[in-house]
């Protein structure tokens, strides 16, 4: 049972500790740590949260005091900062001058198709680095929904933050990773990497 | 709705959670803009890879270990 729980689960909070952690060999003694921790309390579990949000909290703030060991600046609690602002580039638009303010100066560039794209390795690499960019509210936010198949309800609960700022969160770093996987996919440049 | 409003409701629009009024102008903007539709369609393109990220799995050795410490447990 116990290995069962530990295989199913070991992604998504591989994932959403290296949010807060520099390496993957950091995230890995997170989780350790964690279950760990877990086995310890286990007898006082009261079962007034659900098992999984008992256990992935003590995750994050195992991940979080490991983070800042590690000096990694954790904004986590503050809500300026890279979170505000347009998600999109505001040049990419017209201005108020124009006749059609607010609308795109030119269109996104079209991506190349997936059967033109080189290899699926080298996006994940490259997904891999951009989520290493990411702020580390908006990669826990972005891992647990999209990278691991979260509902939104769990997310909130797990990382104790209300529905408007998971969206907000979401939204933020699923506007950068497509700015990037652009840079990447858009025709022109695909053709080069070809 | 201009389409620098448009790109910022994506999110919002995915997760249902539009109020009426704002989701039926979201829809009539996306009828007529070919580049929010792109940009929707990437948004959408770039969620679906991410969630096809291979999975990630502990070290053996790790793994191994908390087995251990389970069956400890178990036998306390």
């Amino acid at each position: 049972m116990f290995a069962r729980v530990l295989d199913a689960w070991s992604s998504s909070m591989l994932r959403l500790a290296r949010s807060f952690v520099s390496t993957h060999a950091s995230a890995e003694e997170v989780v350790q740590d964690t279950w760990l921790a877990v086995l310890k309390g286990l007898h006082g579990f009261e079962g007034r949260a659900a098992f999984r949000t008992w256990v992935y909290r003590i995750l994050v703030s195992t991940a979080k005091k490991r983070g800042v060991r590690e000096g990694r600046s954790l904004p986590w609690s503050s809500v300026a900062g890279p979170d505000d602002g347009p998600t999109v580039d505001p040049s990419r638009f017209r201005g108020p001058e124009d006749p059609y303010p607010g609308g795109w100066r030119e269109f996104p560039p079209a991506w190349a198709t997936p059967e033109e794209v080189a290899l699926s390795t080298e996006i994940h690499t490259l997904l891999g680095e951009i989520l290493d960019a990411l702020p580390a509210r908006q990669r826990a936010v972005l891992s647990l929904r999209d990278v691991s198949g979260h509902s939104a309800r769990e997310v909130c609960e797990l990382l104790e933050i209300t529905p408007a700022n998971q969206r907000v969160l979401l939204h933020r770093a699923r506007a950068v990773v497509r700015e990037r996987l652009a840079g990447y996919l858009a025709s022109g440049v695909a053709h080069d990497v070809q | 709705m201009t389409c620098s409003e448009f790109v910022e409701l994506v999110t919002a629009y995915l997760e249902g959670d539009l109020d009426p009024g704002t989701g039926a102008r979201f829809i009539e903007h996306l009828a007529l803009c070919e580049g929010c539709e792109r940009y929707l369609d990437q948004f959408r393109a770039t969620i679906d890879r991410l969630g096809s990220l291979p999975e990630e799995s502990l070290s053996e050795p790790a793994r191994g270990a908390l087995l251990d410490a389970f069956r400890d447990w178990q036998a306390r």
